[in-house]
């Protein structure tokens, strides 16, 4: 694995991040992919919806309908990922990053190959919106409560998620509905709820690249104590520097197929050399 | 990558005790799940209930208004207009009872068809039993409901009928109805998930179940049971939604007695509760894994 060329080959940053993580435990695998491929159905490529007599005869029969369009997104992808890592995914737009941490989440059937866990994952996508009717307080609360805190761990908490965020620091917002805030309020009250309970498995989906620079100090914080906590952390980001401070190691994902994993400030140069080439 | 870790990951991962991502629980630790959201439950169908009206001026008095004012509406077409109120003592609570019992099952049925298609954002970010959505939304219809039976002991009241001891039974009458109304929430919430397009038909199985219901006319004066065929007739009397309507009317209006009742309405209104309930958890804990996917 990884690990014991980075001990010798770290650098910069990611000496860093790696004085901030803890040891990571080899002997204790959170995640472990074996040979996934994942494939996409996309519905209505050439018929539309369908009707829903069709719909209903696809429902018993359980056929699929002929305008089923299958996308190979992710191909032969195997890792194992261990106690207080901290793994960045990089790769170009499409190139299945997204669909790889849904599918460890549980949220995407995989066509082939296995994806075991260890606990619950849980997936932190930027538009995974909560309850937009409803107020910032509410949606602490009930996000708290869904992640299976008790009412105590609730309340007891809920001052540091409102602190956390940020949201109070321009008067009074957490008493608005969330429908009411901008992208970025929103995505850092949502990665301050979940960040609330210590995962197992945390993955977070370019939610560091919304809020300012305060907050992403923060979340970085954030995470690399959730790494302290025996936890993993995907982090999948599209800025390079980020990647770099957050993670020692990375993965480079090019149409589906892994193109390297190893330590991030390698993956993250090669990866840098060949998007530059293509320029 | 590395050669390190042995060449069957599979046989590695289950040697160091992880399990397979996304995989449904079993039916008993999935109800032990659901338990332990209970809080996140009852929470939630508060939210909704309270956010509802949240955009109305007038807020929170809609939760009595909107049902009187359906009340209102078919008082007026079917007990003016059409005068179906013929032969039916106090008609305004029969009617009234109807409406509301009515609209209990019709609304928990569509909020069902909703919860998971209107909360994806929440099923994607977060993990908790799914079950836990469709029954908050039946719960919050039961919030709902008691509003309305708040208004329909005004409209009691109005026609001179006042609580007394026989109105105890409109208690196991809402609990069976409930259980019921759950059940159908979560077998609408599994087949809207694979099939949105149901969401749609749903408007018109609803109203052809409506007027089969005996919501706003008797159906013993309106249909002569002679010309009707013995198997339409038992149809109508085991209609879970007449046998609810018909248990409630029995509890709260005097002048509908027990020989208004279908046979053995108690025992049907018990099957019907236990087979949707039952039925509909276990239904929508069969794709436990799959919603939220695709």
């Amino acid at each position: 694995m990884a690990e014991t060329s980075t001990e010798t080959q770290e650098t910069g940053t990611a000496q860093a991040a790696a004085d901030r993580a803890p040891t990571v435990d080899l002997s204790s695998p959170t995640v472990v992919c074996d040979d996934v491929h994942i494939v996409y159905k996309v519905q209505g490529a050439s018929s539309g919806k369908g009707s829903a007599t069709s719909a209903l005869s696809r429902l018993i029969s359980r056929k699929e309908s002929p305008g089923i369009r299958k996308v190979h997104a992710v191909r032969g992808v195997s890792f194992v990922a261990h106690k207080g890592e901290a793994i960045g995914l990089i790769g170009s737009n499409g190139s299945g990053k997204s669909t790889l941490l849904k599918a460890i989440a549980g949220l995407l059937p995989t066509e082939k190959g296995k994806i075991f866990t260890q606990g619950q994952p849980s997936l932190l996508g930027v538009n995974a919106a909560l309850m937009s009717d409803l107020t910032g307080e509410r949606n602490v609360i009930l996000g708290g409560l869904a992640m299976g805190m008790s009412r105590e761990e609730v309340r007891e908490r809920y001052q540091d998620i409102v602190d956390f965020s940020g949201i109070n620091e321009k008067g009074d917002f957490i008493s608005l509905p969330m429908r009411t805030y901008s992208s970025g309020m929103g995505a850092r009250l949502r990665f301050s709820i979940a960040a609330a309970k210590n995962h197992d498995v945390l993955m977070i989906d370019e939610a560091l690249a919304t809020g300012d620079a305060t907050f992403q100090r923060r979340s970085q914080q954030r995470i690399s104590e959730l790494r302290q906590e025996a936890g993993t952390v995907f982090v999948v980001s599209h800025s390079n520097s980020a990647i770099r401070e957050t993670c020692e190691r990375a993965i480079w994902l090019e149409t589906g197929v892994m193109q390297m994993d190893g330590p991030a400030e390698e993956v993250v140069a090669a990866y840098e050399k060949h998007t530059g080439k293509k320029k | 990558m590395d050669a390190q870790p042995p060449q069957d990951l599979t046989a590695y991962a289950i040697a160091h005790g992880l399990a397979v991502s996304g995989a449904r629980p079993s039916l008993v630790s999935y109800v032990k799940q659901i338990w332990g959201r209970r809080h996140f439950i009852t929470t939630f169908a508060t939210a909704k209930l309270t956010a509802q009206y949240s955009q109305a001026k007038m807020g929170q008095v809609w939760q009595v208004m909107t049902p009187l004012l359906n009340a209102a509406v078919y008082y007026f077409i079917f007990g003016i207009l059409m005068n179906t109120k013929r032969g039916i003592p106090d008609f305004l609570p029969w009617l009234v009872c109807g409406v509301f019992i009515w609209s209990f099952t019709s609304q928990s049925i569509m909020a069902g068809t909703r919860s998971l298609t209107s909360n994806m954002g929440l099923v994607r970010a977060l993990h908790f039993p799914r079950a836990s959505l469709p029954i908050a939304y039946a719960i919050q219809q039961l919030q709902q409901l008691l509003f309305s039976m708040g208004a329909l002991v005004v409209i009691l009241a109005f026609c001179g009928e006042y609580p007394k001891k026989s109105w105890l039974l409109a208690v196991p009458a809402l609990l069976l109805q409930s259980v019921f109304n759950t059940g159908l929430s979560m077998i609408m919430a599994r087949i809207t998930s694979r099939a949105p397009d149901i969401a749609q038909l749903m408007p018109f199985i609803l109203r052809t179940w409506m007027y089969t219901s005996g919501v706003m006319w008797s159906i013993d004066k309106v249909l002569n049971k002679d010309h009707l065929p013995h198997l339409v007739v038992l149809g109508l009397q085991c209609n879970p939604a007449a046998v609810y309507i018909d248990l409630m009317r029995f509890a709260l209006v005097d002048s509908f007695t027990a020989s208004d009742l279908p046979p053995h309405v108690w025992i049907v209104a018990v099957v019907w509760a236990l087979v949707a309930g039952v039925g509909g958890f276990i239904y929508f804990w069969k794709a436990e894994e799959s919603y939220g996917r695709g």
